[in-house]
């Protein structure tokens, strides 16, 4: 009761008093629980369809038996014959273009080759059996991808595959659960995409055996979920990645937290030192301060929940777009807030309200019975307080030094993100010293220049130290994260767009028509490369087989080009080696190259021999070299065309790249190409179009990150304008008193203002400082570990420069409400109130 | 009159005139006014109605500017509670109303009145560094630096001993005789009125007498 009576009393109506603080405290608890609602939401939406759509038609999949290159149909005949109560169904699962739709998203799709009338005992097709004369046109079509194009029942459609164009009518529209999924009959090529495997009603682990035994030993045998969880693993990086970025925001959140409670600590030390006098425990009053910042981070939390379920689904198609890009293909699913995921924000975000709290809360509770200690002391102790903090700080940049060095755990950069955590701390515990130290620099300046305000905004900062300096920390730790990735985004830009240089060489490139994606390759028709060799103009056709294939249960992309055509045109930086030496090396021996991140991934070293599953052998590779590329972090194998098709010799063919001759005219041939070309469903695109299109993928993978960053800048302005708030509602007595001496509306204004300004200096300082430090680690140590890519340091001065101007600016305009209310106290008031 | 909301008459039928060079001292219980006719006095507050007239302008009539230039140039005040800027040094805190008012050589200034009020080898030292004797020493160079008209006093030596309490006394009694300054001064200290030329006495927002010392 006494507590109940002592909350209400200390927190709950100071709180009420105090409206707009209250609220800006409350929004930015909000804002950093949502971003992280947000990025876990959006992340398992974007990640959490990959179950094949198939399933949902033709009934649960036990196993799926897929072979690097393809699978041979003529396994069907041997599994068929396996004395087993299993049934088979081969699959084709292709890329298609919808004709008539001008939209490239909209235009396509997946085509599923089933063979419907195995399918049709299982129980997804219950309706009845299928006509055979019927099922050469016979189609059956997602909900979704209807409902997206206006389909029904009977409709005739038309699709382009890779060598024609077939008309399909569709028969039924299927309750696929999530993703865009199509099926058609279609003549089978001699190659399955996989075959899935039915156990019947008694068969367990001995028919795997069989099924394992029948068919090559380099084939995999697995089932469905090993192929989500594979997709999940693969994407482990990415979304750990964005959710270490997500808790900047919290981190921000918290350091505001600690700030609002100790400003409720110290502008109500007398009235807790008058408590404790009348018989108030030191464990009563920190309960109760521990109470104020449980129910903020609980109301926060639960806005934050709302807010977080919007965001999320503003997030999803950036985060889906990316996964498609760079990961795997999928289709992003429903966003589903699960209790659990409510009950770990409320969680989280009082959590992290409470232990925020500590410090200030076990400060009141140290309160002396009748004490009313004023704040200078407080302050004097924090400046008593500056070389032990100092020496902290420095153990806490070797920590951060040391972890920087350490090599990734589990896979992941866990070493790396402590580093980064440990360099926060060190700027934290650097910022009282930094400031001090940076306000006495400028003394004189400020005064010069801003007058009487400068003056007192300058003292009026250190004489607050404490509570300057965590703000201060608050800002440099959003500015810190958004020069850290600036940087290190601009760096990686900056070393794409060397690389593509480097990489796209030729005139005009074609592929199949279509939406491509990561581990999607769809082919091209054999006859193109002959006719594009023709077209006048053109001086050299290169081609690429390129496929997705397994390799010690990661998927990675295995490719066949012509090394004498890439050793005259393109150039390939190895991390050691001749280039030259090493390509020339390659045609007619077993040999590879390999990505750095493949070679990361997968610990391949020079010289190593890599024990490839093609088709029914294993082929051993020597790694030649090992080259940068940053194409996919799922890493690609290359080798010359021939050894290729000497162990998968119908591999088709995915990519060309056309060098015209010299003075020819690009556009003249590329229109020469579709005119001849027509047939097919290929995109010509000249050089300048593929790199943009690079560039622009590049970009929307990092919009995330953007948006993110400006979510966490968001949250530390709100803090600044509280903490500025909280400075002039402390200050009102001086602020009246100045109106006293002679200050008009004006100067006060101005004084506030130039507060503002400074916190915003010398937060953009240390931020910019931290921000570099951080880079470093992000660059050489996150990214590496998480990806494998090695990208060279290039930080983009004049983005980096504008963006600290904004958040300068920014701090300031958050000076504009405290310093309204400033303006606003009644001097005659505010002076006697004491 | 000075009615506040509420309704409650705060100051009802004054009429009093400081004169320049001379100590006007307000006596009275706590409650009675004085503060209110300080107010008044250093143009924070107006009257509900009649006129107050400051080095000869009537407050009344002037908006916000034109009062914060009032105060800027022809008044200074003196608190109980010395209302130093804790953040300001010594010699910051006398400057500030220089630098206020856009003043020039305010160091200069602010160290001739350190200088007369004793504490010159203070200058640096933050308020929670200086005695209340001192820091009220400080107060008062403060409100001295720009030569005002009037020095509004509340209750100076309210918060002191006797000895910093008298020291501070005679430099308010100097600030009248050597600068000129219409002086006027609330208190409840018999010390502090024994240093008056007028002391009026107030009552329940009244004046009850105006006694020639």
């Amino acid at each position: 009761m006494l507590r109940a009576a002592l909350f209400r009393r200390l927190i709950l109506r100071p709180l009420r008093r105090d409206v707009p603080r209250t609220a800006l405290t409350l929004a930015s608890i909000a804002l950093g629980i949502a971003v992280v609602i947000a990025i876990e939401l959006s992340g398992n939406a974007a990640t959490g369809s990959f179950q094949s759509s198939m399933e949902t038609l033709v009934g649960k999949v036990d196993y799926e038996i897929t072979a690097n290159g393809g699978v041979d149909e003529k396994a069907l005949v041997k599994l068929a014959a396996l004395p087993l109560n299993v049934r088979f169904s081969p699959v084709i699962e292709q890329p298609v273009v919808i004709a008539g739709i001008t939209s490239a998203r909209r235009a396509s799709t997946t085509l599923y080759g089933i063979d419907l009338i195995a399918a049709g005992g299982s129980g997804g097709t219950s309706d009845g059996t299928f006509e055979p004369k019927k099922l050469e046109t016979f189609a059956v079509v997602s909900d979704d991808l209807a409902a997206r194009l206006n389909w029904k029942k009977g409709d005739s459609i038309e699709l382009r595959g890779r060598e024609r164009s077939r008309r399909f009518t569709i028969e039924r529209i299927a309750t696929g659960q999530n993703t865009a999924a199509a099926q058609e009959l279609l003549g089978m090529y001699g190659k399955l995409d996989r075959i899935e495997a039915f156990l019947g009603p008694g068969e367990g682990d001995p028919a795997e055996k069989a099924i394992r035994a029948a068919v090559p030993a380099t084939w995999d045998v697995e089932t469905p979920g090993a192929r989500s969880e594979e997709n999940r693993r693969m994407l482990r990086a990415f979304r750990w990645n964005l959710r270490i970025l997500s808790y900047i925001s919290l981190l921000v959140g918290a350091f505001l937290i600690y700030n609002t409670i100790a400003v409720s600590v110290v502008r109500r030390r007398a009235e807790i030192g008058i408590l404790r006098a009348l018989g108030t425990s030191a464990r009563g009053v920190l309960l109760v301060f521990l109470g104020e910042a449980a129910m903020l981070g609980l109301i926060g939390s639960l806005l934050g929940i709302v807010l977080g379920r919007v965001l999320a689904a503003a997030l999803l198609r950036m985060i889906s777009d990316t996964v498609n890009a760079l990961f795997t293909t999928s289709a992003p699913g429903a966003i589903a807030l699960s209790p659990l995921s409510v009950i770990a924000a409320i969680l989280t975000g009082t959590g992290v309200a409470v232990i925020s709290a500590l410090i200030p809360a076990r400060e009141a509770a140290r309160v002396a019975p009748a004490e009313a200690m004023r704040r200078a002391i407080v302050e004097h102790e924090t400046r008593l307080h500056i070389r032990r903090d100092l020496m902290w700080a420095a153990a806490l940049a070797l920590i951060a030094y040391g972890l920087a060095q350490m090599g990734p755990i589990d896979g992941r950069p866990l070493a790396g993100y402590a580093s980064t955590l440990c360099a926060v701390g060190a700027a934290a515990l650097i910022s009282p010293a930094f400031v001090m130290g940076s306000i006495r620099l400028l003394r004189v300046s400020l005064k010069r220049v801003a007058g009487a305000a400068g003056l007192i905004a300058g003292r009026s900062l250190v004489a607050s130290l404490a509570r300057t300096s965590i703000i201060v920390t608050a800002l440099a730790t959003a500015i810190a994260m958004m020069v850290s990735v600036g940087v290190m985004v601009g760096s990686f830009r900056e070393t794409v767009e060397v690389w593509l240089d480097n990489q796209l060489r030729a005139d005009l490139y074609m592929r199949a028509e279509g939406l491509g994606s990561a581990g999607i390759f769809p082919p091209i028709a054999a006859a193109v490369p002959g006719i594009a060799a023709k077209v006048p103009g053109v001086a050299q056709v290169d081609v690429l087989h390129a496929f997705e294939f397994h390799y010690e249960g990661t998927r990675a992309t295995l490719g066949g080009g012509n090394m004498n055509v890439v050793r005259r045109h393109r150039f390939i930086r190895f991390l050691s080696g001749d280039e030259d030496s090493i390509l020339s090396s390659l045609p007619g021996h077993d040999r590879a190259i390999v990505t750095e991140p493949f070679a990361d991934k997968h610990h391949v070293h020079l010289g190593d021999v890599l024990q490839i599953p093609l088709g029914a052998r294993t082929v051993p590779l020597t790694v030649a070299g090992i080259y940068y590329d940053y194409s996919s972090d799922r890493g690609m194998v290359l080798v010359d065309r021939s050894t290729l098709l000497k162990y998968l010799p119908d591999q088709p063919v995915t990519n060309v790249a056309i060098y015209l001759q010299p003075g020819a005219d690009s556009t003249t041939v590329r229109h020469e190409l579709e005119a001849r070309l027509a047939d097919y469903p290929l995109l010509i695109a000249p050089n300048e179009v593929l790199r943009r299109g690079a560039v622009e993928v590049f970009d929307r993978t990092f919009a995330v990150t953007w948006a993110l960053e400006a979510v966490a800048i968001v949250v530390a302005m709100l803090g600044a304008a509280n903490s500025l708030l909280a400075l002039v509602l402390d200050r009102r007595r001086e602020i009246g008193l100045i109106r006293y001496l002679g200050a008009d509306s004006a100067q006060v204004r101005s004084m506030i203002l130039t507060e503002a300004g400074l916190l915003g200096l010398l937060a953009g300082v240390l931020g910019l400082a931290l921000g570099m430090a951080l880079s470093l680690v992000l660059i050489y140590v996150v990214n590496k570990q998480s990806f494998g890519w090695t990208i060279q340091f290039h930080p983009p001065i004049a983005l980096l420069a504008g963006a600290l101007v904004l958040v300068w600016a920014v701090t300031v305009v958050a000076g504009l409400y405290p310093a309204r209310f400033a303006t606003r106290l009644q001097p005659a008031e505010v002076v006697h109130e004491e | 009159m000075k009615r506040y909301d509420g309704g409650v008459i705060a100051l009802g039928g004054v009429s009093l005139e400081c004169a320049a060079g001379k100590v006007t001292a307000l006596v009275g219980r706590s409650g009675c006014g004085k503060t209110t006719l300080l107010n008044l006095c250093g143009a924070m507050d107006f009257p509900t109605s009649g006129e107050v007239e400051v080095a000869g302008r009537v407050t009344s009539g002037l908006g916000d500017a034109q009062l914060t230039g009032l105060r800027r140039t022809k008044i200074g005040f003196v608190f109980q509670f010395f209302q130093l800027l804790p953040a300001l040094t010594a010699i910051e805190n006398i400057e500030l109303p220089l630098l206020l008012a856009g003043a020039r050589n305010t160091m200069a200034a602010a160290r001739e009145r350190l200088r007369w009020v004793g504490l010159e080898e203070k200058a640096e030292a933050l308020p929670y560094q200086l005695s209340g004797g001192q820091m009220q020493r400080v107060a008062i160079a403060r409100a001295l630096v720009h030569d005002p008209a009037i020095l509004v006093a509340d209750e100076p030596t309210g918060n002191l001993d006797t000895a910093s309490g008298d020291g501070v006394l005679k430099l308010i009694r100097r600030a009248a005789d050597e600068f000129g300054a219409a002086v006027v001064m609330a208190t409840h200290s018999a010390e502090a009125a024994a240093i008056a030329d007028v002391r009026v006495r107030m009552r329940d927002g009244h004046i009850e007498s105006v006694e020639p010392c």
